[in-house]
């Protein structure tokens, strides 16, 4: 598949952005943190434009950004749509939540702070889940056709948004950042596992489809393209037709691993270990940066090595 | 509409396409974009058209395949024309977040609404087949319309109520009818051919089906002496003796 | 539309839009097929394009050029304006002036040679469909100087076929798609009847009893769906069709009967080794071939009703010479067992086995699988014949054959097959379209032998020699004629060698021209062998600084490569902005169910200053006052330009360009007097004429005695007469007696060995030339080019829709073959010959001859030229052979340089290329070579869009009235649907017979 840059940008920072409201709710209701407005604004500041910020890059790549909010309409089938209605309607519990910790004062927030920070819980992973499922749901694409997939997208989110967590939080000196620098260690780790186990899943997955079924030709023999429809490229394969060079994956899942995974174990793990929090912050600051650009690699390969099965009809073999 | 149609299509307009007689001429492909370009779902724009890239919206391809039996060494070109299959199941339709992607209950054709695609593309990753054509310059999903504009269109004479594809092709290699009644035409002649689906494995259930090649004389060849070889009249090696019997023949 | 987030927007589709204002009939010029097309309007504009489904070529059918035509007609290309050349040759710097100035231009050049030396003018046309008119102009200007595109195109087939049958493949002749049940089909991937063969396959594929064979050495397109492919090595098919042959006489599987009566088999031919007549038909007094009549032991006219002819034995002659029936030559040569299938299978690369296979299927089917009709018909010797019995083997043959230097004898090898299996214009065979069959050879005879100041030629420069009589060459044997046809290098150079004509008008070989008049065939380019010579042809300077081909006038509707090296353009229509005629005169749309010609007329008005090019010649012919263009004052004689003289002109008393409604009332075929409403006629019966031969007269032609009456009364036979198939060929022994040293006429001294070998009066078979010559040396593969079906020659490339079908074209080779090269797909490679070397890049398959490699025709352009971006594919990446094919034969003893031709018809041997191909170092790939400075583009060309958006205001319920489309419905034909359904008929009755018959249904090998 063509990874698109927006669509990259789009999941992986508002997985992150949901990740962060997540642990932030998670806080709330477990009284975790001061309910401080200045923090507040930053951390469901930056979870918001987080949030806002992939779901506008996700309509840079729609024909017709204009008309995106036709996209609700389909939710008893399509998981897009409820994905979009998911998106839009998350903001009611966490807007309410970042009000609720601006003006924990506010007698209303406060009755009912409880049930919007489950309310954003749940509808954050719901948002992620439901974007994971969006890929998952495509047959077409076997290497998403997975649990694996939702998984991946689940823990990636939480993982990064504990990494921001565990940033602010040491920014702002929070007796819980020790606890959310321990958590995001375990979801690296876990997200590490989740990773490792998708490459595995690819490398022995069983095969979908191949040239000869896509064609009804099976029984006649090994199938090969002798000639494309086109010359030049088309719609089909600009999108669905991305080839990446074995040995260029390769180096990019080094890459993924080492800035999306060990290099944050490390710098978490020093981190927790240490107890100079200006450290700390470079630690973490440099954790979540370099975490970032990994995960934004990992996203790209996500899309890049995954096989579309209309190639089959452009030369590919069996996927 | 918001997904697939709640009574299933009774009626299935679609293609047969026989690859036994495919000789690959494009034709269908283009007299498809030749109609559409001004049809339902006008333009089917061109991108670079006299450039380095040129691409554009074909709702109709022509793929040429080898298919090489490796026990038995027989090998086929085949010509490979593919267009939307309207599947019964179709991904493409339960996938689309706006509802634009929609299969008509009257008749199981799947559409897009051009006024309210946002340009997604959710539709043309779902659809295993690539039958999908998304329209850069207009940012809409287009595809095959199974010549909706065509077939029921009281302005055109009788003969021309039919996919522009399938009047088109000179060969006869396409047939449109409806495959959800048993006793059409189009389904017979697929019972009769043993028509086969597209990747049956993706659980879209097309309408469209496909003609294997046949192998009607081929199997004869391996047995280098049928039909009944013929015997010489004669051996000697100069033809010596079957002049001398000629010298005699009598003819009128 | 509300703003409801969760409505679902139900779509309103307009299921009955009513397409166009109007539709209009004409006939489609994306190739020579000449199908029947309805044109939709919308707003005065093209909208649609589809097959007339009553149109006898087509049937509601149209191919992929045909549809995308209205790309040709919207052609960013197109030319716009006369132009003169300001720049040198080959930049395409023009200045655009006005038409009257471009005449009067053209006409002082030419009017100034006529007045000298009309032959000094060479003027040469293409891939039009006006040859008898472009012909005619120039025999009245008086230059013999004058051929289409024949001669490179396929003349070994269709004088193979004229020489033989008195028809030909070519478009002559077709299969007898309904009734055939073995069609063999050599060397075609395309071909002219383009539609008709698609639906000829289509039909024979979906009926249970009959076979195709493909004999190609590709497996592409046609032999993709064959029933069986058989693999041919190029150049071999001779050798193939006499080892059939060898094995139908020795198992006597000979229609001997149809070879008595058709054939001239029994014509007695003379034994008198070293006399002047050894070898020619033995003749009575009035010039009457002979037979020997076994019954009453006496010799006989051949042409007698009666008669028991010998087939074989040696008879004495009272004067002591002695003669032999030609058929016992024919049999005693191909029964040498240098033909036995086991002889040939080496070389043709096909196992003997298979052979004699082939050769009993063809027996079978020819001898137990007849076909009877009920349809009494009466002979002309007027015996009356209850049935028509045919024998349903039929054969198609092109320029696989065609295009090889040993072409001509390997096509009358295959007519030779054919009549002796009694399968010529037989039911279930092979058969003459009208106007064919003619006589054998059809006349008239080449004219120009003397050419003289403003005097027209005694004839038409093109023609059929009989013998040595009927050549162009001077006193001592040289050719007269610029591209050297009907000379001793090429004596049956029918259609001329327009290959040849300007690299001989460089060298001044024969001689020299002052003017190069080119219409509609691209010589700088795709038509041309040795492309990269040919464009320094024209360019190149003497010593005064001065063009070798001083002035060089061209006519093209579109900016070909060859715009750019004219001096004088002439901008043409597209075919939809004029008139044209497919006359009956030339090459028409007939079948073989009888003759039909067209029109096209203009469907819509051209927005450009160009003029149809017919109506410039008339203008031209009448400013130069030639003879036949202006009247008895000096007047114009056809005013109204082309639709003027279609109706107007008479080549003889009643004989027109157009066949239909002729006469005064326009109720007669064929002959009459002109009749003013003709085209009107024409446009109201769809642009078309045609009229079906009655069931006795569609079959036997040759000696069928209505058939041959009807042919008379239409102009189309001198006489009626027999037409006796001439399997031995004694025009070609009349060449050879005069290389022997017999007669006035013979050749110098330096042809006489050639003349003497390959005027074989039967078909012999040898090496192509090329493969011949480089013996020893390493070009160890055959390079084919091949017509892709969706692209017309050069000029579908400037088509927005075609051109992103096949922007580039890549070569094609068996994966043995590049195995052992260590080629891998997609690599790189160098294809080299003697001439020079192209890169391209490779594409893996096993559909191939493994010692040929191939690629499709005409897709490499060279930079700047259609209006192509100059990074356009067909120009980085596309890549075209004819750079690597030399016009020039290599040097024989002597230093003769023969043209790279067949040596009886000049027909260009375009496929006897050989190459060898080496893997491209890593440096040298992705753009291809030789690369060419970028052509100019001519001035004030229309914007090249980067986005086109063709249909996007042609949608919708027109403004117009919306009446004629409508007009349609009544007009309908039903035909299209017909024969849809007749084809579905077919698959359904063979499910009915089948589940009779109780059998596993024809797929049962798959469900196992
Ligand atoms: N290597 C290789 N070379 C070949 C062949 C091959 O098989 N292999 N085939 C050969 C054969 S058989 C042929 S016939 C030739 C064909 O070669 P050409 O006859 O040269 O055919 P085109 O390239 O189509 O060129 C025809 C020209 O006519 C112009 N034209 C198109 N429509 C019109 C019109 O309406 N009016 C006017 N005035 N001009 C128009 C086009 O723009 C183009 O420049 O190629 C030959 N060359
Ligand atoms: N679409 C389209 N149609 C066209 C044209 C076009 O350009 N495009 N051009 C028109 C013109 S001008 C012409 S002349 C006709 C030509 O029509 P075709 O005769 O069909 O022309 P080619 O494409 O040259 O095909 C030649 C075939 O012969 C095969 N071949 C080559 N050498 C041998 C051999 O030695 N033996 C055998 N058995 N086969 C051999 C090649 O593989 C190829 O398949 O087509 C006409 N129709
Ligand atoms: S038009 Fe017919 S023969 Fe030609 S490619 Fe299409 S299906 Fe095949
Ligand atoms: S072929 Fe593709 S576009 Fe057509 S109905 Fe099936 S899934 Fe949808
Ligand atoms: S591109 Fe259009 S039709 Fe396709 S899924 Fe998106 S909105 Fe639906
Ligand atoms: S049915 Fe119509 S839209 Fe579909 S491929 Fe055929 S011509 Fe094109
Ligand atoms: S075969 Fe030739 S004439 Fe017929 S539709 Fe195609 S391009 Fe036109
Ligand atoms: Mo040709």
């Amino acid at each position: 598949m063509h990874p698109a840059k927006s669509v990259i940008f789009f999941t992986t920072a508002s997985g992150a952005g949901y990740g962060l409201i997540v642990w932030l709710a998670m806080a709330a209701l477990l009284n975790l943190l001061p309910l401080e407005a200045f923090f507040a604004c930053v951390a469901f500041g930056l979870a918001f434009v987080l949030i806002i910020g992939g779901l506008l890059a996700s309509t840079f790549h729609l024909g017709h950004p204009e008309r995106a909010w036709r996209a609700m309409s389909q939710w008893r089938s399509s998981w897009l749509s409820r994905e979009g209605l998911a998106a839009v309607l998350s903001f009611a519990p966490m807007g309410l939540l970042a009000l609720y910790w601006l003006w924990p004062e506010q007698a209303l927030l406060g009755q009912i702070s409880g049930a919007m920070a489950w309310g954003s819980i749940i509808m954050a992973l719901l948002t992620v889940f439901f974007t994971a499922m969006i890929y998952a749901s495509l047959k077409t694409i076997p290497a998403w056709h997975s649990k694996m997939t939702v998984v991946g997208y689940l823990v990636l989110a939480l993982m990064s948004g504990a990494m921001l967590m565990a940033l602010l939080t040491m920014l702002w000196g929070y007796d819980g950042a020790g606890l959310f620098s321990i958590i995001a260690l375990v979801f690296v780790l876990l997200g590490l596992g989740v990773k490792l186990l998708y490459w595995a899943r690819l490398a022995g997955k069983k095969i979908t489809s191949t040239a000869g079924s896509a064609t009804g030709l099976a029984d006649f023999g090994a199938v090969t393209l002798v000639e494309s429809p086109h010359s030049t490229d088309n719609y089909l394969l600009e999108e669905m037709g991305f080839k990446i060079a074995r040995k260029h994956a390769a180096k990019l899942r080094k890459i993924a691993v080492l800035f999306g995974f060990l290099t944050p174990i490390l710098l978490l793990g020093l981190a927790i270990m240490l107890e100079n929090s200006s450290l700390q912050i470079v630690l973490l600051f440099a954790g979540v940066m370099l975490g970032g650009i990994g995960l934004v690699v990992e996203r790209w390969l996500f899309f890049a090595e995954a096989k579309h099965v209309v190639t089959l009809y452009y030369g590919e073999h069996a996927i | 509409m918001t997904s697939l149609p709640k009574n299933k299509p009774k009626k299935k307009l679609g293609l047969v396409i026989d690859l036994d007689i495919c000789v690959g001429c494009h034709a269908c492909a283009v007299n498809c974009k030749e109609w559409n370009a001004g049809g339902h779902s006008a333009p089917l724009t061109d991108i670079d058209p006299y450039g380095a890239k040129p691409k554009g919206v074909w709702f109709n391809r022509i793929h040429t395949f080898e298919a090489v039996h490796e026990e038995t060494g027989r090998s086929r070109t085949v010509h490979f024309p593919k267009s939307c299959l309207h599947c019964d199941d179709a991904p493409c339709v339960t996938v689309c977040p706006t509802g634009a992607s929609y299969k008509r209950e009257e008749d199981g054709i799947v559409l897009v609404n051009a006024d309210t695609c946002i340009g997604c593309k959710l539709c043309s990753w779902a659809c295993p087949y690539g039958a999908r054509e998304y329209d850069e310059d207009e940012g809409v999903m287009k595809k095959c319309t199974l010549c909706v504009d065509r077939i029921y269109n009281e302005n055109l004479p009788e003969s021309s109520r039919a996919p522009a594809c399938v009047t088109t092709c000179p060969a006869g290699a396409r047939h449109f009818g409806d495959l959800g009644d048993p006793s059409s035409t189009v389904s017979k002649i697929v019972a009769k051919r043993g028509g086969v689906d597209l990747m049956p494995e993706q659980g879209t259930r097309p309408v469209n089906k496909y003609l294997p090649p046949r192998l009607k004389n081929i199997d004869k060849q391996k047995d280098q002496s049928a039909p009944r070889m013929l015997t010489h009249q004669d051996d000697s090696s100069d033809g010596a003796g079957l002049l001398a019997r000629w010298v005699d023949k009598l003819l009128s | 539309m509300s703003f409801n987030p969760f409505e679902t927007v139900k779509e309103e589709v307009d299921l009955s839009v009513d397409p166009a204002d109007e539709v209009k009939t004409t006939t489609c010029y994306m190739c020579a097929c000449r199908c029947g097309v309805k044109v939709y309007l919308k707003d005065g504009q093209i909208r649609y394009l589809e097959g007339n489904p009553d149109h006898p070529i087509n049937k509601g059918v149209l191919c992929a050029k045909g549809s995308a035509g209205i790309m040709n007609h919207n052609s960013p290309a197109r030319l716009q304006k006369p132009l003169l050349r300001v720049g040198e040759r080959g930049e395409g710097k023009f200045k655009e002036i006005e038409w009257d100035e471009a005449l009067d231009l053209a006409s002082q050049w030419l009017g100034d040679i006529r007045g000298r030396d009309p032959s000094r003018l060479a003027f040469f046309t293409g891939r039009d469909q006006s040859q008898s008119f472009t012909g005619w102009w120039a025999s009245q200007y008086g230059t013999r100087n004058f051929a289409a595109h024949g001669g490179f195109c396929s003349v070994n087939m269709a004088a193979a076929g004229l020489y033989t049958l008195g028809g030909a493949f070519w478009e002559f002749g077709e299969p007898d798609w309904e009734l055939t049940k073995y069609f063999m089909m050599f060397g075609v991937a395309e071909d002219h009847d383009s539609n008709p063969i698609k639906t000829g396959i289509g039909k024979i594929k979906t009926r249970e009893d009959a076979k195709f064979v493909s004999v190609n050495p590709s497996r592409s397109g046609y032999s993709a769906v064959a029933d069986e492919w058989i693999g041919i090595r190029p150049g071999t098919d001779g050798l193939f069709v006499f080892s059939l042959i060898h094995e139908l006489l020795r198992a006597e599987k000979i229609d001997f009967a149809s070879l008595a009566r058709y054939t001239n088999a029994p014509w007695l031919v003379i034994e008198n080794p070293g006399g002047a007549d050894d070898g020619l038909f033995l003749r009575d007094e009035a010039g009457h071939p002979q037979i020997y009549d076994v019954r009453e032991g006496l010799v006989k006219n051949a042409l007698d009703a009666e008669m028991t002819p010998a087939m074989a034995g040696r008879y004495a002659l009272p004067d002591g010479r002695n003669a032999v029936p030609s058929f016992e030559l024919l049999a005693k040569r191909y029964l040498d067992k240098q033909y036995a299938p086991e002889a040939v299978a080496d070389k043709t690369g096909i196992p003997a086995a298979t052979i004699k296979r082939i050769a009993a299927e063809l027996a079978e089917v020819a001898f137990e699988q007849e076909v009877v009709i009920d349809t009494p018909w009466t002979d002309i010797w007027g015996r009356r014949h209850e049935k028509m019995i045919g024998r349903p083997v039929s054969f198609h043959a092109m320029r696989g054959i065609s295009a090889h230097s040993n072409g001509f004898h390997t096509c009358r090898a295959i007519h030779i097959l054919q009549a002796l299996l009694g399968s010529v214009d037989v039911p279930g065979g092979w058969r003459n379209k009208a106007p064919y069959p003619k006589a054998i050879p059809p006349g008239p005879k080449p004219a120009g032998q003397t050419t003289s100041a403003n005097t027209p030629l005694s004839g038409v420069p093109l023609g059929m020699p009989t013998g040595p009589e009927d050549l162009l060459v001077d006193e001592k044997g040289e050719p007269l004629r610029i591209d050297k046809a009907f000379s001793w290098e090429h004596p049956l150079s029918a259609h001329g060698l327009m290959h040849m004509v300007i690299r001989n008008a460089w060298a001044g070989d024969p001689q020299k021209i002052d003017v190069l008049f080119m219409y509609m065939a691209n010589m700088s380019w795709n038509s041309s062998m040795n492309t990269k010579g040919t464009m320094h042809y024209l360019t190149d300077k003497d010593e005064a600084g001065n063009y070798k081909i001083p002035r060089i006038i061209y006519s093209d509707a579109y900016d070909s490569e060859m715009v750019s090296f004219a001096d004088l353009v002439l901008p043409d229509t597209t075919y939809f902005e004029r008139y044209d005629c497919i006359s009956l005169l030339d090459r028409p749309i007939s079948s073989c169910h009888g003759p039909a010609d067209a029109i096209r007329h203009p469907v819509v008005k051209p927005d450009r200053d160009v003029r149809p090019f017919q109506d410039v010649l008339l203008d031209l012919g009448a400013r130069l006052k030639l003879p036949g263009f202006v009247d008895d004052k000096g007047a114009a004689k056809y005013p109204g330009g082309y639709s003027d003289y279609m109706v107007n002109h008479e080549r003889a008393p009643g004989l027109g360009p157009l066949a239909g409604w002729r006469g005064e009332d326009g109720k007669e075929e064929g002959r009459g007097k002109p009749n003013p409403e003709q085209i009107k006629r024409y446009i109201e019966n769809g642009a078309f004429w045609s009229k079906p031969f009655p069931p006795d007269q569609q079959y036997f032609k040759a000696v069928n005695k209505g058939y041959l009456e009807y042919a008379h009364h239409m102009g189309w036979v001198a006489n009626i007469e027999p037409i006796i198939h001439q399997l031995y060929s004694e025009p070609m022994q009349k060449f050879r007696l005069a290389a022997q040293g017999h007669g006035k006429r013979q050749p110098p001294e330096r042809h006489r060995q050639r003349i003497e070998e390959f005027f074989d009066p039967l078909p012999i078979w040898y090496q192509p030339f090329e493969e011949d010559f480089l013996q020893g040396e390493d070009y160890p593969l055959h390079a084919l080019t091949q017509r892709p079906m969706h692209m017309y020659h050069s000029w579908g490339s400037q088509n927005a829709w075609l051109r992103q079908i096949t922007s580039w074209n890549r070569l094609f080779m068996h994966r043995d073959t590049a195995k052992a090269l260590g080629i891998e797909d997609e690599d790189w490679v160098w294809i080299e010959s003697r001439n020079g070397k192209v890169k391209g890049q490779v594409k893996l398959i096993t559909g191939v001859n493994p010692q040929t490699v191939w690629t499709w025709n005409a897709i490499g352009k060279q930079k700047g030229a259609w209006r192509l971006a100059k990074d356009a594919p067909e120009s980085t990446k596309g890549f075209l052979l004819n750079h690597l094919i030399d016009e020039l034969l290599p040097a024989r003893e002597g230093g003769k340089r023969y043209s790279n031709s067949d040596p009886v018809t000049g027909q260009a041997a375009w496929f006897d290329l050989r190459v060898r191909i080496k893997k491209c170092a890593p440096e040298e790939i992705e753009e291809t070579a030789p690369q060419f400075s970028a052509l100019g583009v001519p001035p004030n060309m229309p914007d090249v869009p980067k986005i086109a958006r063709f249909g996007k205001k042609l949608t919708g319920t027109p403004k117009g009235a919306p009446v004629a489309a409508k007009e349609w419905i009544a007009h309908e034909g039903e035909v299209m649907s017909a024969l849809r359904r007749e084809s579905q008929k077919r698959i359904l009755r063979q499910a009915q017979d089948e589940a009779n018959a109780g059998k596993k249904n024809s797929h049962g090998e798959k469900n196992k």
